[in-house]
């Protein structure tokens, strides 16, 4: 019976092998092979790796950034989420339909829009030199597109909706009695939030922070377009191996696993923390 | 153990036209194990509730040591409270979720607010956990305890506070019937070595019985009755309360005279008095106060409809002119044979009509009950089976 009902596993298999495992293996082929200048013919070389020193900044700036966009999609996400889930079940649809609003509409409209927000001659600058603001400063515009700034605002408007999803969840379902106990035993509102509520969403939090961070470090369009190329990112780097002007695929597909193993790395990292919570979850 | 140390004064409870509680009244003594018994519905939890702090009556007043306390937030009350389902915090283990209340800073006479040391935490921590004999639990994990163990944490979580009153919302209900048996002896037992007052929440008869100093009787947001169990169970108010607590026999009776009241037109010696003469009542008579005799011999005769062996005794439901009566004795009466029943003015219990007059039947039914709760434990099927027979009237 068991090894029947495996079989309807069978396609996904497939799908596995062939989009996932086989491309991983032809990106290893590539980052650890370079072409022979002389012939063009590929030669088994660690040249991709020891050369990574020189986009340091990229992988710094990719991570700081990231880590920047996490961090304020949790500090907005997190009362967002508590809020919602205290609120009845009618506000919590609406809430959530409008969370998920911007999402229907295509990644890169969304970010075109930002872009024309943003521009020095966009909507806020406009509004701005209306109100009469930037004669109060003396200038003839604020610097917005083309700043980490502009790149952070864009990543956490993009992702946003993963962080709130999961945390929202977690609180939603959170026993109410565990907080009527904690309050009978002597605890007031804040001490009830630190010791009982905030421990207890912390694999929400998890969650919501992997499935913010790992696409904002490797993000690419966001940077490029809100960051007018002045913020190059690492998905931007990796762009440029394959299809700009750098055009060098072995060194692309170096950065490429270089930044998988980063990503698993901080992932396993990040669940060995929450293993204890998730088991109280499940309780 | 005579002083009052709470009072519920007029409380009513609505939820718009809803009345959850009505107008109750009550005082709790200091000591006291104090239960709240009643079907589901009747308004015991909410009353529990109320004292806990976790609502706010309507209208009428919470007192506490004579201080009105209505407006005092659930953290300020020197009262705990052991969760239906315990809710113990997952995340902490058995160590930390009794020393939950411990770790949270009080304030002192002079107001300051002032943290326990760590040594004192342990100490008390470890003292409350051999009182519930969960000594050596105290690394574990609450997931991995059993209904029982968990259920000992919540207590000695919610006792390690020293309250003045602990607050118990059916803290069994989810054990099996023999945890449930030990778990009474013990909560028995604690709350007498520590001489802290209990208000116990249950719909278990016999669990109130069992444990309690006083018994309130609840329905429909009223108290029916307040007294000791033995005064619960011998007298009875109302026919509420005789069929909740206990099996009686339910009868439409005439008061003739002091101490003489008349059944199927026929005269029974009683010990009430102060009736007006003529006056319709309610008779209660318990099975266990039936004396088979000779039909000869009977004040009245009947017809044994069924028989049923119940270790001690016999469930005998005897037909008197086609009202059926529960006798429990431990003479066997083949079915079919004609008895004749005496009973001793102590056994007849009069009381006056009330709202609950003629809503319980015979016990035409009970046979075939029985035979349906036969897998089932006959005590529990007992609760639910007053509470379903008492949820008509609700409306």
């Amino acid at each position: 019976m068991r090894s029947k009902r495996g079989w309807f596993a069978f396609p996904y298999v497939i799908w596995m092998a062939l989009f996932v495992v086989v491309p991983i293996i032809i990106m290893a082929v590539y980052a650890f092979t370079a072409a022979d200048p002389a012939t063009g013919a590929a030669q088994a070389t660690l040249g991709n790796f020891t050369g990574m020193g020189l986009y340091l900044s990229v992988f710094l700036r990719s991570f700081w950034l990231a880590v920047l966009a996490t961090l304020v999609c949790l500090l907005i996400g997190y009362p967002v989420s508590y809020w919602m889930a205290k609120e009845g079940p009618r506000f919590q649809r609406l809430a959530m339909a409008l969370i998920m609003l911007p999402m229907w509409m295509n990644f890169l409209l969304r970010t075109y829009s930002w872009m024309s927000i943003l521009e020095n001659n966009g909507l806020l600058n406009q509004l701005f030199r209306a109100a009469g603001l930037l004669d109060l400063l003396g200038v003839d515009h604020l610097q917005m597109i083309g700043t980490p700034g502009a790149v952070v605002l864009g990543m956490v408007y993009n992702y946003l909706p993963f962080m709130i999803l999961p945390i929202y969840s977690v609180i939603v379902k959170l026993d109410g009695s565990l907080v009527e106990a904690a309050r009978d035993l002597g605890a007031d509102g804040v001490r009830v939030f630190r010791k009982v509520i905030f421990p207890l969403s912390l694999p929400g939090i998890l969650s919501g922070v992997t499935m913010v961070f790992v696409p904002s470090v490797s993000t690419f369009a966001i940077s490029n377009l809100l960051g007018g190329g002045n913020q190059m990112m690492l998905g931007d780097l990796i762009e440029l191996q394959f299809l700009g002007g750098a055009y060098n695929p072995h060194l692309g597909a170096a950065i490429s696993m270089v930044m998988m193993v980063i990503v698993v790395v901080c992932m396993v990292v990040m669940n060995h923390f929450g293993e204890g919570e998730e088991q109280a979850v499940m309780l | 153990m005579s002083k009052e140390l709470i009072r519920l004064r007029d409380c009513v409870m609505s939820y718009g036209d809803e009345v959850v509680l009505d107008h109750i009244n009550l005082y709790i003594n200091d000591k006291e194990f104090l239960t709240l018994l009643g079907p589901s519905g009747c308004g015991k939890t909410t009353t529990l509730r109320i004292i806990g702090g976790f609502l706010l009556p309507t209208a009428g007043d919470v007192l506490f040591d004579g201080v009105r306390i209505n407006d005092v937030p659930p953290h300020q009350r020197t009262v705990n409270t052991v969760f239906q389902r315990y809710a113990l915090f997952p995340h902490l283990n058995v160590f930390e979720n009794v020393a939950f209340g411990l770790r949270i800073p009080k304030a002192d006479s002079s107001g300051r607010k002032a943290k326990l040391p760590e040594r004192v935490i342990h100490d008390r921590v470890m003292e409350m956990l051999e009182t519930v004999n969960l000594k050596g639990f105290e690394k574990r994990p609450v997931s991995a305890l059993s209904g029982g163990q968990q259920q000992r944490v919540a207590i000695a979580r919610a006792l390690v506070n020293r309250p003045r009153v602990l607050l118990l919302d059916e803290p069994l209900g989810a054990l099996d019937m023999r945890l449930r048996k030990d778990m009474q002896n013990e909560l028995k037992r604690i709350q007498q070595e520590m001489e802290i007052t209990f208000i116990y929440v249950t719909h278990d008869q016999e669990e109130a019985l069992a444990m309690s100093d006083t018994v309130v009787v609840m329905d429909g947001g009223r108290i029916q009755q307040i007294g000791t169990p033995e005064d619960i169970y011998n007298e009875p108010q109302n026919a509420f309360v005789a069929d909740f607590i206990g099996e009686s026999n339910i009868i439409d009776g005439i008061m003739r005279s002091d101490g003489v009241v008349e059944i199927f037109n026929r005269k029974f010696q009683c010990l009430d008095k102060g009736f007006a003469k003529d006056e319709p009542v309610d008779v209660v008579i318990r099975p266990e106060d039936v004396d088979i005799v000779d039909e000869a011999a009977g004040q009245l005769k009947g017809t044994v409809t069924s028989v049923t062996f119940k270790g001690v005794h016999y469930d005998t439901i005897v037909d008197f002119y086609g009202f059926k009566w529960l006798i429990q004795t431990t003479d066997y009466c083949p079915v079919d044979s004609r008895i004749g029943i005496k009973i001793d003015p102590d056994g007849i219990h009069v009381m006056k009509k009330s709202q609950y007059s003629g809503l319980f039947g015979d016990y035409s039914s009970y046979s075939e009950e029985y035979e349906e709760l036969d897998v089932v434990e006959d005590e529990s099927g007992d609760g639910e089976e007053s509470g379903s027979r008492e949820g008509g009237h609700e409306e």
